[in-house]
This record gives structure tokens, C-alpha cells and sequence, in this order.
């Protein structure tokens, strides 16, 4: 089970992600999760969405290149050391997190991470065999 | 691998003895008209001591002076022109790539054998009589549009004479008529194959299978991002305004080389300093007779185009000599550093890396140095720290084929210029 992430590049400009947020106000786009990593001329948006198609063709439209890629969802306890043991799970496999962004529901007790690895299908495998629950774009909808 | 498929066999395969007696005949009578009827000519003719009659075949070609961009602007408009007003049935110019625009002419008779060689390069491309053919090259002076105008109706397809611009409708129309064939320039095909994906329009469900682009010169790394996008076969087209228009020249099915139209335009390859003819498979400046061509007969015309000449025998079956691909023009070719650059080098690397084909080059002088910036298109990744990798890896690429360092910017798209019809690649802000 993979989840759908939106991404795009903004110059690293004042106004520039105001321009964005307005485009995704407009076209009713609606996120769950974004992290803006910051990379000297530009930063790198990624996002997960309601319908990332929707989403890609808002971005064209206004003119943003932007593209989406599969990363996986894992929901874990929300207390201290609920996310260590998916964690140790990809690293005693020898998998290598590219990056991760998260979220906590803490009316749920539960919070949500968002995991970028190479491959998607080993690490899916060895975290549903820790017993980490993984989930896909419906599931946080 | 469809049969090749010829407009004009007779002559596209003739014998090259056929050729060759084909080729004098129309010297010997061009030369006349040269020599009758242009001033400009005849004063060369006397200066050099030549009479028309010491021209009695082809192999005479080389006692013959040579006609440059700069005689047809001396004499603007018509003072090239070797027939009076009322043979005349067209009037186009240059695109005016290299300056101010020069005006060229065409009797009935020009019109209907530049067409001639615009069909032989749609049905080499695998164009028949029931398709239709989009044309978005530009009309009007420019002689992309009617010349693939007049060559598919020639041919018996169906025209829809698009022109360029609003690329959205081009889509539109592309899918509402079903077009069969692409005619415009490589950098407008690649703009148009993006605006389809933008529209979310899938090309594999679009009855387009071949395209026919010029106008500018283009890699086959190009070649390959235009037919992904568009999920057809692209073939080369060449021309200039001042010998015909496109349809000089045009890639078969082999796709190895252009087939001149020799019968109407007759090629040499000199050393652009010394004018001397450079033997076959060289690379040199481009230069064509106008055999077949009665209003503007021009003698020798430098191109200024860079190619070489093939005359091994085609697999497609043409006897017809071909050309590369050209390298670019000899006034596109840049000296940085004392370097020769051509834009279609830097193209090159740009996309074998891994690079749209959407790129600028900046040149400045910083104190009494050259400096050159290639702006590209970043690549859409997820992971930013690719696209520096990328961007390191590209500047060591361009350092090693152009023998130069260059600055590579990675930029976002819109920040490099959409082309509609002949891409502006080059921005020298050298003062010199």
C-alpha cells in the first residue's frame, strides 16, 4: 500500500508560496500533509492530497511544474517511542529514509508519517512484518 | 518498417548518369538566364572573363562565382530577380533569422517544383494522399507554411493550415480532426507534445503518426523527446527562402541524411574562409545552385549552413545525394574563449543527460573574459539533492564535448521562452 505525493518547486522568493496556497484555494485543493524543505534558489513542496491528479493539473495550469510519486503512509501510536519501532524495523533491514514529514491526530491518539524510501515494496513488507500499520490516500481522507 | 514510399521515383531513384544530364541541361539554360537577365550577374561574368557558353555541364559549376546573403541585400528588393513582374507568382522573404529580412520570388513553374520537393519530403516521411496535414509552421512571407501547404496538396493529403500559435487549439484541433501528420518547427512540435500532456491528453490516442519539422537545425536527442511526447515518427525537413523553401531536402525512412532535391537544387560543400569544395563526408559550408529556379536563379549560394555530404547509396532506394543534419550556422556558431560552439553541441549534451531540450545560452564578457550560462529546465524530482548532482554532472559533460567550462542554471520552466515558431536559443550581451 503506497500513498500519492504531490510535488513542485518554488523559487525561494516572498510571495511565492502565498501565489500557490491562493491557486489551492481557488481549485479546492485539499491537503492533509506538506513539508517545504528549503534548497539555497528554490524550495521543494511536497504534499498529500485529497485527489493528486486534480492537484498536478491545478499546478499546470498556474504554470508550476510539478510531478507525484508513491511514498508510504504508516500510522503509529501518538505517545513517546511509538515511532521508534517502524523506524528500527528499515534499519535493521538496511533501508535508508530519504526523508519524512509527519502529522499527530491527537484526538485519535494516533499520528501519521509520511516515508520516502527507494524501495517501497521491501520497506512496505518489513514494516507490515514489525506489525506497523500502513496506509494509503483513502485512509487519512 | 512500413515500404518506403516515393512522390516522384523517376527522378528520386533515377541512375546518377540520368542525374547528371538532368542537372547540366539546367545549368547551361540557368546560366543564360543568369547572364541575360540579372546585371548583378553578368558584370561578375565579364569581370571574371566568362562567357555562358564556357558552362556546358555540371562539371562546369566550379568556374561559376558565388552569391551571398549580403548580394541579395544590396539589391533589395527585387535586384536578383531574373524575370519582370507580370511571370511572377509569389513573394516570400527570409525569416529574417540573420537579420533584416530579404525578399525572394517564384514564377508558377518555381512554385510547382519547390512543391515538388515539400511532397517528395512528406510521402518519404510516410504521408499519403488520406491523411490529413497540420500545418503550424507560420504563414505568410515565411516560407514554412505555404511550402508545406502547396507540397501536401501537391501530394493529394488533406490540408488544415493551422499556422502557429494558441497552442491549446492546435491540441484541440489535433484531436477534433483527427490529424494524421505534424508540420511546424522542432521547438513548437515539443511545445505543442507538453501543452498535450498539460491537457492531460493521451497521445497514444491520437490518430498523429509522423511529423515533418525544420526551419531550425535539431538533434536526434530532440527527435526522441518529440516523438515520445507525441508518440509519433519525426523526420527532418530543410530549406532556406533564398534557394526555395523547405522541401531542398528531407530524411527517408532511414533516417540517415537529408535527400537533396538535386535535380532542382544542386549542392557543393567549401570551406567557408578559403570557398575551396571539400571532398565528400566533410564538413563544411553548404552551397546550392538553383538549377531548377527561373525568378531568383541564384548561382553558388552560400548557405551558410554546416554539413557534410553522403553519396553512398541510400537504403531507402534514393539516389539522390544526402546531407547531415546541419550543425548549426556559421553565424550561430559562437568563439567563446576563442572555442567554436555551436548551440545544437550544447543541445546535445543538454538531453543526453537527461534535460528537456528547453534551454537558453547567455554569453557575457566579464573584463575581457567569456563567460557562458546555460539556462535548462530542472528536472521534476523529488529529491532536490538529484537535481544538483545533475546539474554538476551536466557542467562536466559540457566541459568535456565543448572544451570549454560552461555555468549550468537550472531554472524552472517558466523561466526559459516558449517558442511558437523558431526558437531564440542564444543571448549574446558581448559588447564586441
Amino acid at each position: 500500500m503506497t500513498i500519492d505525493q504531490v510535488y513542485f518547486y518554488l523559487d525561494n522568493n516572498p510571495g511565492e508560496l502565498v501565489e500557490v496556497l491562493r491557486l489551492f484555494a481557488r481549485e479546492g485543493i485539499d491537503m492533509r500533509a506538506y513539508s517545504v524543505a528549503e534548497n539555497n534558489e528554490y524550495g521543494v513542496f511536497r504534499m498529500i492530497v485529497r485527489d493528486p491528479g486534480a492537484a498536478l493539473e491545478a499546478l499546470r495550469r498556474g504554470g508550476i511544474d510539478a510531478a507525484k510519486n508513491r511514498v508510504l503512509g504508516i500510522v503509529v501510536p501518538d505517545e513517546p517511542g511509538g515511532t521508534v519501532r517502524a523506524f528500527e524495523a528499515l534499519s535493521q533491514a538496511g533501508i535508508n529514509v530519504r526523508y519524512s514529514y509527519a502529522f499527530a491526530m491527537a484526538r485519535l491518539g494516533k499520528a501519521f508519517i509520511i516515508l520516502r524510501v527507494n524501495d517501497n515494496a521491501k520497506a512496505a513488507e518489513i514494516l507490515a512484518a514489525a506489525g506497523v500499520q500502513l496506509v494509503g490516500n483513502s485512509d487519512i481522507f | 518498417m512500413p515500404t518506403e514510399r516515393y512522390f516522384q521515383p523517376e527522378i528520386e531513384t533515377a541512375s546518377r548518369d540520368c542525374l547528371h544530364a538532368v542537372q547540366s541541361g539546367r545549368l547551361v539554360k540557368m546560366v543564360q538566364n543568369c547572364y541575360g537577365n540579372v546585371p548583378f550577374y553578368r558584370q561578375k561574368f565579364d569581370e571574371l572573363g566568362l562567357a555562358p557558353g564556357d558552362i556546358r555541364s555540371i562539371d562546369d559549376l566550379q568556374k561559376l562565382p558565388f552569391t551571398n546573403k549580403q548580394d541579395l541585400r544590396d539589391t533589395y528588393p527585387y535586384g536578383l530577380f531574373a524575370v519582370p513582374k507580370e511571370r511572377l507568382a509569389r513573394i516570400q522573404a527570409t525569416s529574417g533569422t540573420t537579420g533584416r529580412q530579404t525578399i525572394v520570388g517564384y514564377t508558377p513553374g518555381d512554385v510547382q517544383r519547390w512543391s515538388e520537393g515539400s511532397a517528395r519530403a512528406l510521402a518519404a516521411a510516410g504521408c499519403t494522399k488520406d491523411d490529413y496535414v497540420h500545418i503550424s509552421y507560420g504563414y505568410g512571407l515565411f516560407t514554412g507554411g505555404l511550402g508545406l501547404h502547396y507540397g501536401a496538396e501537391l501530394l493529394g493529403a488533406t490540408v488544415i493550415p493551422m499556422s502557429s500559435g494558441n497552442t491549446k487549439r492546435q491540441v484541440q484541433i489535433l484531436q477534433d480532426l483527427g490529424s494524421n501528420f505534424l508540420c511546424c518547427t522542432p521547438s513548437y512540435a515539443t511545445l505543442i507534445g507538453e501543452t498535450l500532456a498539460e491537457m492531460g491528453v493521451d497521445p497514444k490516442g491520437l490518430p498523429l503518426r509522423g511529423g515533418v519539422f525544420g526551419a531550425e537545425p535539431w538533434t536526434d536527442a530532440m527527435r526522441s523527446e518529440i516523438e515520445r511526447l507525441l508518440d509519433i515518427k519525426a523526420y527532418d525537413i530543410y530549406g532556406t527562402a533564398e534557394v526555395a523553401g523547405p522541401g531542398v531536402s528531407y530524411e527517408c525512412g532511414a533516417r540517415e541524411g537529408l535527400h537533396i532535391c538535386e535535380d532542382y537544387f544542386y549542392p557543393e560543400i567549401v570551406d567557408p574562409d578559403t570557398l575551396l569544395p571539400l571532398p565528400d563526408g566533410e564538413y563544411g559550408e553548404l552551397v546550392f545552385t538553383c538549377i531548377g529556379k527561373e525568378a531568383l536563379p541564384l548561382l553558388r549560394y552560400r548557405t551558410r549552413d554546416i554539413t557534410a555530404l553522403v553519396r553512398e547509396q541510400c537504403s531507402c532506394g534514393r539516389t539522390l545525394v544526402r546531407m547531415r543534419k546541419p550543425k548549426g550556422r556559421s553565424d550561430d556558431m559562437l568563439i567563446i574563449r576563442g572555442v567554436n560552439v555551436f548551440p545544437s553541441q550544447v543541445e546535445h549534451v543538454i538531453v543526453e543527460q537527461g534535460f528537456t531540450p528547453n534551454y537558453l545560452i547567455e554569453v557575457e564578457r566579464k573584463g575581457n573574459m567569456d563567460t557562458m550560462t546555460v539556462l535548462v529546465e530542472r528536472m521534476i524530482t523529488d529529491l532536490p539533492g538529484e537535481v544538483e548532482s545533475a546539474a554538476k554532472r551536466l557542467q562536466g559533460a559540457m566541459l568535456s564535448t565543448l572544451g570549454i567550462s560552461v555555468e549550468v542554471k537550472l531554472v524552472g520552466s517558466k523561466h526559459l521562452p516558449r517558442s511558437e515558431g523558431k526558437a531564440v536559443r542564444v543571448v549574446d550581451k558581448r559588447v564586441l
